[in-house]
């Protein structure tokens, strides 16, 4: 065959490719990002040993900072897991953040009014509860429009974050607030913090369990069955006599019932008030985190570690060598950027002209 | 020394992925002239070998001449510069454009203003004979002027090399007569065609030559005045084969299905089912036919309980317990199930029995991205207690069809999606008969299966109505209806247009009955 | 007539002011789904044309710079550039590497507010805590750029004439996209990409190519929102609290435009209304941070009422977040 009648390179699909070779492409993503990471700490004048030096030990090197690093975490993971059954029925929800918030709320009314009035730890079953129950109904709102007409769900959560945090920001203001005029909620009530095991606070052992619970869920329940028909094709679902709205309803409501817990673990264990930024954009990165763990739940777990040590990381970085704070968001970007890549190489073949041997990278 | 071919194609192979071989070292001529057809089952390779013509696909090895010189076609743009235009099977057409707009699509240069492209339109139309309207948007088509407006496309882009995959598969007889025509206007022209089809009858009446691929590997070109479709067959399929389908005759037939007076609307508010009425009888296969989206899908789902009524009445009779026991038929004496208003899931809890085989396998009978045990409990996950899944029966079942229909797949765990067309369709057919349904409804049930597997479902239809199932099987090739069901019901339009008897019944009389909207003895009863 | 008596003339006035911003965040966003590329980055590609247009402005001074048109095209151009870099990122990823458009839409969001803000603080800090940018300098972005008397003349003086260069700029771009997507072969061959790239790709459009164009041209315009907003809003001082949230707008005006520039136009004045309604209305029962989510309740409220009716013509282009790949089998 003449060379010139082909392009360049060509792709084709592939499937089934060996464990290893996967792991191989995905470490090497991982280098390609170190890499990239490297160059900004050389154009920005710093040694990039040192500057990832900086971050491992700033992360990993002491126990208050292993602490720290966990701290960060816990409400990525957790949140990652409420994510997961609507990305598996393919409900894009966007609106964790909104959800994360709403259920910081919730928990919050109980903290602020109730503390008095409830002992102990009935207080923070309470608002645990709240604060499930406030994040699974903002979530229900729109999965009730989109069971009903359809409504495009990424957009309408999406707008839901804003709203909730405008009403923290009107609660922080107004209603809620502490010292007149300064615009922030009152500590809580000590009663209303969540209690410390092994130096963090023990939201972690909460998601470690809603790990377990959620991987069982998906894969032995019946509603988790319904959940992935329903992903795959909501004409199959609808042909096997499930009840698609309600179905969506019920998997919205405990998403957002989810991300509602984590709003508590994070007012209740880590700021002990509440404030507009509760869910600090971890509603958005957590997404990403159940994406690159392709919904598995104990993958989650690493990828949320692995972006609370680049978090913690960073902050160390800042502290130290003076590096505005937001390197973590961009260092954060960039091994996303890799990790989302480089699935193409999993997913594809390259075959370059003149040759039809299969071409990892 | 030869006269120079329009094309050649000369040991040309492609592969997908390491283990697919699509094309294995073909060799083909196409002339002016000349209507050439491609003939070959499902899979063979027609529409890949066609599609390296028209630039979608490279070949791996091999080479291609045009006018007798070798050259590359990278794009659909290559081809065009080579006179070659392919209406694919799928119409490549943006349904948001009007005519014109898609006519004029990647075109590049002055003289292709949306004036210019109106005057050439009006006149190619005027010049083979076929009306079309450059400002009409394609929403708004009907399946043949969609196709009308895919050949404009090509002639418009100067194509002298014509390639139709599949193009009578939605036409009406007299849509495809009206076709035939315009591409034997096309031929006397001079121009080169190739239609790809797995059409005798259409082999037969139209071209001129006919090459025949089986499995990707080329057989061989023969006139078509010197062969006759027995042989054809066996140069597709590779060994002789009957070609005629059996029609036992069931011992009893009792009422199971009446549908009276039933209409639906789609989404969009319009009304795709008219005053629907007829019987279906347990012990038969009931035919039925029409044009493509003539209400076949929406009927089947109505009863199936998928689709709204927006009135009428669908009753459903339970087979009487004596019937297949002592042989005595008695005949129906109490009042039927009503359907209409029941979700699937309530018209299982009642006790109705519907098996359905939806046209949309992957997209609808089963879940593509899933293995044969998760499809197997697609129905039936419910009924055991307790939140939790039992894997067990479905996998036993998945086990057992893989024994009896001898399904070929790498496990019971490899997703459906992965197994060949036929595979898949053996997968849902045996899923819904190993529910002991006492209804089942089939919609195009051999459609894109090769010619074994096509027999090994019409053999389960036939079981099945032996077992006094009422079957309903909608169908688009009418011969095949004909021969096989013992009555065949006519939609037109969303109306019962008629219900011939299969054993008397000819073609031209299912064909006018296809068109006739409205009128006549709609939904008449014969049975 | 004194115009500052007139309430209503300094709403609007203040509406357009707010709404310009969001008019390059939403074009450049129509732009790029149009061709199928649902790019929910915007957000982060305005941080970043937000920072570098700043910056473009701020050392341009610096370095003795006077003429304010220069200025202003420095601005503009390092805007885009800024946009147009994390769009090509996006492309090369969900294009080329077919990666999940929402998902790498949400990473861009993640890098591009982190780089906007670690610009932004990076110039804050390596210039002694604060950016500043002469009066003068300021007075050229953010006044109208047509002679005082024409500016002076009652009503449709200030109403016609008292905006900012962007205000006129994104009009001209506006309408230069509504005639590109309508009128030229060219638009039409990138709307078919957007709709059906197969479709597209056998007619010989290099839908690759497209997409790349489309996505990357549009992620520089909507980044120039970003800077405008910095540059005129927040009187060319960083301020990152009062910027976040303006690109999910735009993604949402998108849709509330049925995917048309020319609605744009309408669109972005109306949210740019609704967002400084509560300084202009004030109703004492509101307050002032319930009013602030006016524009999110409005978009839900119309993304409810368009799924409610179905229309052909006003649907989304049909293969958006969808990725093409040619030898699909």
């Amino acid at each position: 065959m003449h060379e010139a009648n082909s392009p360049l390179i060509r792709l084709a699909k592939r499937e089934g490719m060996p464990k290893g070779k996967v792991w191989a492409i995905r470490g090497a993503s991982f280098l390609v990002a170190i890499l990239i990471s490297a160059l900004i700490f050389l154009l920005m004048g710093h040694n990039p040993f040192g500057a990832f030096g900086t971050m491992i030990t700033g992360s990993l090197g002491k126990k208050t900072a292993i602490r720290q690093t966990v701290k960060i975490a816990i409400p990525l993971l957790g949140t990652a897991l409420a994510i997961a059954p609507c990305f598996k029925m393919r409900f894009w929800n966007i609106g964790a953040e909104g959800q994360i918030t709403a259920g910081a709320v919730g928990a919050s009314y109980f903290a602020l009014f109730w503390a008095d009035k409830l002992p102990g730890p009935v207080l923070l079953v309470v608002m645990a509860v709240a604060g499930a129950i406030c994040g699974g109904l903002w979530a229900l709102v729109p999965a009730f429009f989109k069971a009903k007409w359809g409504t495009n769900e990424t957009l309408f959560t999406l707008m839901m974050n804003y709203i909730m945090i405008g009403v923290v920001k009107w609660l922080q203001g107004g209603p809620w607030e502490g010292r007149p005029g300064s615009q922030i909620i009152p500590q809580f009530d000590s009663a209303a913090v969540l209690p410390k095991v092994l130096g963090v606070h023990c939201g972690w052992i909460i998601v470690l369990i809603l790990t377990v619970a959620m991987f069982f869920y998906m894969k032995y329940t019946k509603q988790g069955y319904e959940i992935a028909v329903i992903g795959e094709s909501e004409k199959t679902a609808r042909y096997a006599g499930m009840n698609v709205g309600k179905i969506i309803m019920r998997t919205m409501f405990l998403s957002g019932a989810i991300a509602g817990l984590v709003g508590f673990i994070v007012c209740s264990g880590a700021d002990n008030t509440l404030y507009s930024g509760v869910a600090a954009g971890v509603g958005f990165t957590a997404i990403t985190v159940a994406w690159l763990a392709q919904l598995n739940p104990f993958a989650m777990v690493g990828i949320s570690v692995l972006l609370g040590v680049l978090d913690k990381g960073a902050d160390t970085l800042q502290t130290q060598l003076n590096v505005p704070a937001s390197i973590s968001d961009i260092i954060t970007g960039i091994f996303l950027f890799c990790m989302l890549g480089c699935e193409f190489f999993i997913n594809y073949r390259l075959i370059f002209r003149g040759s039809h041997k299969e071409v990892a990278k | 020394m030869e006269p120079v071919h329009a094309i050649e194609l000369r040991h040309i192979t492609k592969r997908f992925g390491t283990k697919v071989v699509a094309n294995d070292n073909i060799d083909l001529t196409i002339d002016r002239g000349e209507i050439l057809s491609l003939l070959g089952e499902n899979g063979s390779g027609k529409t890949t070998l066609m599609n390296m013509l028209s630039g979608i696909y490279l070949p791996d090895e091999g080479e291609i001449l045009v006018e007798g010189k070798p050259v590359a076609i990278r794009s659909p743009k290559d081809a065009f510069a080579h006179g070659i235009g392919m209406i694919h099977q799928h119409y490549k057409l943006v349904e948001v454009f009007t005519a014109a707009e898609n006519i004029a699509l990647g075109l590049k240069g002055k003289e292709h203003d949306r004036k210019a492209v109106a005057a050439q339109v009006q006149a190619i139309s005027d010049k083979y004979g076929f009306g079309i309207d450059p400002n009409k948007k394609v929403y708004d088509m009907s399946v043949s002027e969609k196709q009308t407006v895919e050949i404009v496309k090509v002639l418009y882009r100067g194509a002298e090399i014509l390639i139709l995959d599949e193009p009578t598969a939605v036409l009406t007889p007299q849509e495809t007569e009206r076709l035939f025509n315009i591409l034997r206007a096309m031929k006397a022209d001079g121009k080169a065609i190739v239609i790809i089809t797995h059409k005798l009858h259409e082999v037969m009446d139209l071209s001129d030559k006919v090459a025949v691929l089986r499995k990707g590997k080329y057989i061989g070109t023969v006139n078509t005045c010197e062969t006759n479709p027995q042989k054809l067959t066996e140069m597709m399929v590779g060994h002789a084969v009957s070609l005629n389908i059996d029609r036992p005759q069931a011992k009893y037939k009792d009422l199971r299905l009446e549908v009276k007076g039933l209409n639906c609307r789609n989404g969009e508010g319009l009304p795709v089912l008219k005053d629907i009425s007829f019987q279906a009888y347990g012990g038969e296969i009931l035919g039925i036919a029409g044009i493509a989206g003539s209400g076949q899908k929406e009927l089947l789902e109505a009863i199936a309980g998928l689709q709204k009524a927006e009135s009428g009445h669908i009753f459903y009779y339970p087979p009487h317990p004596n019937s297949d026991i002592a042989g005595n038929h008695v005949p129906v004496d109490k009042a039927g199930e009503e359907l209409v208003g029941k979700t699937p899931g309530q018209i299982r809890k009642v006790g109705v029995s519907l098996a359905f085989v939806p046209e949309d396998r992957l997209g609808m009978g089963l879940v593509g991205g899933m293995g044969m045990v998760d499809n197997m409990m697609l129905k039936t996950y419910k009924d055991t207690p307790g939140p939790l899944v039992d894997r067990k029966a479905p996998k036993a079942l998945a086990e057992k069809l893989i024994d009896e229909l001898e399904i070929v797949t790498p496990g019971v765990a490899t997703p459906v999606r992965r197994l060949s067309g036929g595979n898949v369709q053996k997968v849902l057919v045996g899923r819904e008969i190993a529910s002991s349904p006492t209804v089942l409804m089939t919609a195009y049930p051999v459609r894109g299966l090769d010619i074994n597997s096509s027999y090994t479902i019409y053999h389960l239809l036939n079981e099945q109505k032996m077992k006094e199932v009422a079957v309903l099987l909608v169908g688009e090739d009418l011969d095949v209806l004909l021969e096989l069901c013992d009555r065949i019901l006519v939609l037109c339009g969303g109306q019962v247009s008629g219900v011939v008897d299969g054993p008397t019944a000819t073609k031209e009389q299912l064909g006018l009955l296809m068109t006739r909207v409205g009128g006549g003895k709609e939904g008449s009863q014969d049975a | 007539m004194d115009i500052n008596s007139n309430a209503v003339l300094l709403l609007i006035m203040a509406a357009v002011l707010n709404g310009v911003p969001l008019l390059y965040g939403t074009l450049g966003e129509i732009l790029s789904e149009k061709a199928g590329n649902l790019n929910l980055g915007v957000e982060g590609m305005m941080f970043m044309g937000g920072a570098m247009g700043l910056g473009a402005a701020f050392y341009f001074e610096g370095a003795g710079g006077t003429s304010g048109v220069l200025a202003v095209i420095l601005a503009l151009f390092f805007a885009f550039l800024g946009g147009a870099i994390g769009a090509l990122i996006y492309s090369f990823l969900t294009i080329s590497l077919r990666a999940n458009q929402n998902v790498t839409g949400l990473a861009l969001a993640i890098f591009g507010t982190g780089a906007g803000q670690f610009i932004g603080e990076y110039m804050r800090v390596t210039s002694g805590g604060y950016v500043a940018v002469s009066n003068d300098l300021k007075a050229v972005f953010l006044n109208s750029p047509f002679p005082a008397a024409l500016q002076q003349l009652p009503v449709v003086g200030p109403l016609l004439f008292g905006h900012s260069i962007f205000l006129y700029l994104g009009l001209v771009l506006t309408v230069g996209m509504h005639l590109f997507l309508n009128k030229s072969r060219a638009g039409l061959s990138l709307r078919a990409v957007g709709e059906s790239p197969a479709t597209a790709d056998a007619a010989g459009v290099n839908v690759t190519l497209y997409k790349y164009l489309a996505t990357v041209i549009g992620g520089g315009i909507s980044a120039i929102g970003g800077m405008v907003y910095i540059m005129t809003i927040a009187s060319c001082v960083w301020n990152h609290e009062a910027l976040s949230g303006e690109g999910w707008l735009a993604v949402a005006l998108v849709i509330f435009c049925l995917w048309r520039p020319l609605n744009a136009i309408w669109g972005s004045i109306l949210f740019g209304a609704l967002m400084i309604l509560y300084q202009r209305l004030h109703l004492g029962f509101i307050p002032d941070e319930l009013y602030k989510i006016l524009p999110y309740v409005v978009t839900v409220i119309v993304l409810i009422f368009t799924s409610l009716r179905n229309s052909k013509d006003k649907q989304p282009p049909n293969s958006l977040g969808l990725p093409y790949f040619r030898e699909e089998r």
